[in-house]
């Protein structure tokens, strides 16, 4: 890559953290699929007269994860007020945190496109709260109008601020697998609520203006917003113009960004300490707080206790959930596992759009057990799997696999009925034989072929051609 | 000093019409205000106060939410329980 | 159980902005059972209109009680009315209001004080026994100074301002007002105490009986209090009044207090600064007169904001933006937190060496209606009742005499939760001259 081309990157993350309730309410923070408004008190609703009450939990869930990001703890954190007016803002302003946040100065390693460990510096970590939900509405009789619903409002954030350490979107989006990896083992985050992650991104390409990205909702529309970004940036360098320092807004069903120059980014937030709440010293209380097994610690052990790859253990440990269903059927056989669960299983997933918790562990645990025990091919191992993951997604009982090899009849092929199919195979390809026998050997791989489809992949491969082979050198004596 | 321009630009960023008649008489009795808080340049260096009370937190337990009638009782509009409001643009 | 209290007193003075026939009370043998007493309309009500005497708050009725008024509930009050006041506590006359002024009782053609001026009148015209008002730069004391009832500013953090509209938290408390120091130290009992909902309280808790033994008390005396702009006959009732509790055996000791040269401007830049914040969720979309979904959300909203708050809250509004916006707020907002910083570290000296400062409540006697249009020359009048709030110190004013008729207040200020020692100063006071 030209040098002169070098890609910055810097991110904000927001996360929702997974307390019982919001961060300054008592109102219940779990609201997916409540009807709107029926999550809210008078504190969230920013009722003339109510006052916000911190919520100790989110305190301590942004400490853990400070301590898992390496920041330092300040001695004093306070809470400031950033003022701006939009419909979802109940109080034109969010309780957030300024010059003074909880956390500040850390770091997170990552692998960079090369494969080496790399340090990405966190600048800060700060809590706040989220604004409320708008749908837009566009009526015949107006012009349109907003319908609002508060349950959102108040529900406590941490924002994660990286400084300009990325270089391009795929390592951002490795250091996003990474931190929402970290986040979920340190059990503050459920990735898999609605919304729950929010990016910011700044980009620039080395002596250009930088651009901020806006409205990113997900992990694949990050390296998506910034593959955008770079191409554009760079066709406007090649025809020599100005990049403009601006917000930007990215279209996640277009995959592009637009420029945004509403007055809201033009804002001057006028943040200033809020009255209604007192100082954090909770520097100490770091003390207290006991981190679980990280991801790259669980990763080299995974390595060391059940000798797999680094590449399975990676991918094993990335997702908490995966880690622990891997960790559940490990003792079938480590690395046949590995190898079924990192890659066949998390890809037939995928395909159907299943969570990993939707598996009993055991039905792979039978299913990997059929494999060492020689009972079915690897192929039909995957027919299996394919079988039982359709009857899962379907929400019926997920059959045991020795019952749907029954069913299907792909106990492999052996003994005697092994010969007999190889027998007839062979009296139906005359021609075959003898090309065979002529010397022809490529005529093998087209009898083997014959026997597979007759069998439907029951046969073993390796067995079957040893077999084949023997048998057509005994008709040649 | 501040003109009535600049007088425009806070109302706007505090979201506030201000009239052209009005904006002149603003202007003035702001530009008196702003010359009697100038005495603040006058203010030696000092720190800034903290307040004694430290960590007042409050445990991660429910409480009784509103119901969707209480919250939106002194709501202008609603609309299957959401609130209405003007369109952002 | 619950007993009625018929509440059909002739309203002459305009003190109050709703108020209730027949206010039920709780007949459970609490402090305040049967009594009638007015709540300020800026303290929320459950089922009672609030309004601040603003238009933005029109028909606004909040589904939940401030925790002072639940206080007052248990206690058994009687809750009559909300009482008019300057909008959003934002005035020292109470003519800054959406209803109309409230006038003084003893003389209507003068201006009660404010911005708490509907429940100094309600109070001194004997339309109730007790009051609660709130005190942000003086809005408890300035209207019990110019209506000649007692009103006390609590310490910061000793009542819990939950269900109070907010216009400026750091400064503002809520208080009572009364005819004598007996009532005012009852409705405090009552009001004070910490509250979870709150967190700037402290658990201090406010039970109290009166002592007028004033002997060995050591009053300081700040040269300021009697400086320039205080209207010399004011000073001389107050000194009069100084000269009484020294009478009493109390010892007075003349001292400075330098930073209060400050103390004005801190206190505007601060006060605009947290209402330019406060009160920007007006927006008609969850309570308050419906705003239109026409126009876009901006112009719709600046429009109603326009039309609905009064001309003084939009000049404390711009204010406050300003002082805040960037390139300003190092100028304004921080150097004034700076100076609030040296009235709270010279309070804490004088009061080391003393127990209470005395002075006037108010540099003038109440005004005459429309006496005061200029916006700075009204703030003006504010610079004696500020510091306290600046300090967080507990104040009161007591009745003190009268100049040309008119009631002249005695302030007493203490230090930190030292509420029960300047209503012991004034209760000797008040039953000296009694
Ligand atoms: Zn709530």
């Amino acid at each position: 890559m030209d040098h002169d081309q070098q890609v910055i990157i810097g991110l904000e993350i927001h996360c929702q953290l997974k307390t019982k309730t919001k961060l300054f309410c008592g109102c219940s923070a779990d609201f997916q699929g409540a009807p709107p408004n029926t999550h809210c008190c008078p504190i969230c609703l920013g009722l003339p007269g109510a006052m916000p009450r911190l919520n100790k939990q989110a305190v301590i869930y942004a400490l853990k994860v400070a301590k898992a990001l390496n920041l330092e703890v300040p001695e004093y954190s306070e809470f400031s007020r950033k003022n701006y007016f939009y419909p979802d803002l109940p109080k034109a302003y969010q309780i957030s945190q300024y010059d003074k946040p909880i956390a500040e100065k850390g770091y997170l390693e990552i692998e960079d496109d090369e494969g080496h460990t790399k340090i990405v510096r966190i600048t800060r970590i700060h809590l706040e709260e989220d604004p409320g939900r708008l749908v837009h509405k566009t009526g015949r009789d107006r012009a349109g109008y907003s319908l609002v619903d508060y349950n959102r409002s108040s529900i406590p954030l941490i924002e994660i601020v990286t400084e300009p350490d990325l270089r391009s979107p795929k390592e951002a989006r490795r250091f996003l697998n990474k931190l929402r990896s970290t986040l979920e083992y340190l059990e503050v985050f459920d990735g898999e609520r609605e919304g729950s992650i929010r990016v910011d991104a700044n980009i620039s390409i080395k002596g250009h203006n930088r651009v901020e990205c806006k409205n990113i909702s997900s992990y694949k529309g990050v390296e998506k917003a910034l593959n955008f970004e770079i191409t554009r940036q760079r066709n406007l360098i090649r025809r020599g113009q100005y990049i403009t320092r601006e917000t930007r807004h990215f279209m996640e069903g277009r995959g592009i960004t637009t420029s945004s120059r509403s007055k809201e980014e033009e804002n001057d937030y006028r943040y200033f300490p809020e009255p209604d709440l007192r100082p954090l010293r909770v520097r100490s209380w770091l003390d207290d707080v006991e981190l679980p097994e990280l991801p790259d610690a669980r990763r080299d052990r995974f390595m060391r206790d059940y000798g797999i790859s680094v590449n399975h253990a990676r991918t094993l440990t990335g997702d908490l959930k995966v880690a622990n269903f891997y960790e559940q059927i490990a003792g079938v056989d480590p690395k046949l596992a590995a190898t079924w669960v990192a890659d066949i299983l998390l890809g037939e997933l995928n395909y159907r759009s299943m969570k990993i918790d939707q598996v009993p562990p055991i039905n792979i645990g039978d299913l990997i057990a059929l494999i060492r025990d020689d009972a079915i091919t690897d192929k039909s191992g995957v027919e299996v799997m394919r079988t039982m993951l359709d009857h899962c997604l379907n929400d019926e009982d997920c059959p045991m696999p020795a019952d749907i090899v029954e069913e299907t009849g792909l106990a492999k092929v052996k003994g005697g009925e092994f010969d007999a199919i190889i027998a007839s195979v062979v009296e139906a390809n005359p021609q075959a034989v003898s090309d065979y026998l002529a010397g022809k050997k490529g005529a093998l791989n087209f009898l083997v072929g014959q026997v597979m489809k007759e069998t439907r992949g029951r046969a073993d491969p390796k067995v079957l051609n040893a077999q084949m082979s023997t048998y057509l050198d005994t008709l040649e004596v | 000093m501040v003109n009535e321009s600049d007088v425009e630009i806070i109302a706007k960023l505090a979201d506030i019409s201000i009239s052209k008649d009005e904006l002149g008489a603003f202007t003035s009795q702001f530009n008196e205000i702003l010359e009697y808080f100038d005495i603040l340049d006058q203010v030696p260096p000092g720190e800034e106060g903290m307040p004694d009370l430290e960590n007042v937190l409050r445990e991660d337990v429910v409480t009784p939410s509103l119901s969707q009638e209480e919250a939106t009782a002194n709501a202008g509009e609603t609309e299957d329980g959401f609130i209405r409001a003007p369109k952002v643009m | 159980m619950e007993g009625g209290y018929i509440f059909d007193e002739k309203d002459r003075h305009n003190a109050f902005i709703s108020t209730l026939d027949l206010a039920l009370f709780e007949t459970n043998g609490g402090p305040l059972e049967g009594i009638a007493v007015a709540v300020k309309d800026n303290i929320s009500t459950a089922g009672m209109p609030t309004t601040c005497a603003s238009r933005i708050l029109e028909g606004y009725v909040p589904p939940y009680d401030a925790h002072v008024v639940t206080l007052l509930r248990q206690a058994g009050a009687a809750i009559v009315g909300k009482t008019n006041m300057d909008e959003f506590g934002m005035g020292t006359t109470t003519e800054n209001s959406a209803f109309g002024p409230t006038t003084n009782p003893v003389d209507p053609g003068r201006v009660p004080g404010g911005s708490s001026g509907g429940s100094a009148a309600a109070v001194a015209s004997g339309m109730v026994d007790m009051a609660l008002g709130s005190d942000t730069g003086g809005s408890i004391r300035c209207p019990a100074a110019f209506c000649g009832v007692v009103g006390l500013k609590p310490t910061f953090g000793r009542v819990s301002r939950y269900g109070l509209i907010a216009y400026s938290n750091s400064l503002e408390q809520i208080g009572p007002l009364g005819k004598t120091v007996t009532d005012v130290n009852t409705l405090m009992s009552v009001i004070a105490g910490p509250d979870a909902r709150d967190s700037t309280t402290y658990d201090r808790p406010y039970d109290h009986t009166p002592d007028p033994d004033v002997k060995g008390l050591r009053i300081a005396v700040p040269e300021e209090f009697f400086g320039e702009g205080v209207d010399p006959a004011v000073s001389a009732k107050v000194q009069n009044a100084i000269a009484t509790l020294e009478g009493l055996g109390a010892e007075t000791i003349e001292c400075s207090i330098p930073s209060m040269t400050y103390a004005l401007a801190a206190y505007y830049v601060t006060c605009t600064s947290e209402a330019s914040s406060n009160l920007a969720r007006f927006d008609g979309v969850r309570y308050g007169p419906e705003v239109p979904a026409v126009r876009s959300w901006h112009d719709e909203f600046k429009t109603y904001r326009g039309e609905r708050f009064g001309k003084e809250v939009q000049r404390r509004i711009l204010l406050g933006t300003f002082a805040l916006s960037a390139g300003y707020y190092g100028k304004y907002y921080a150097k004034a937190q700076v100076a609030r910083e040296n009235v709270r570290r010279d309070f804490i000296r004088v009061l080391k060496d003393t127990d209470v400062i005395a002075g006037p409540t108010m540099p003038s006697i109440a005004f005459h209606l429309g006496e005061k249009s200029d916006p700075l020359s009204m703030y003006l009048a504010d610079i004696l009742t500020v510091p306290a709030n600046l300090a967080g110190v507990p104040a009161i004013s007591v009745p003190c005499g009268t100049v040309d008729r008119m009631p002249v207040g005695l302030q007493i200020i203490g230090p930190h939760f030292a509420d029960e020692k300047v209503m012991d100063v004034a209760y000797a006071f008040e039953q000296e001259v009694a």
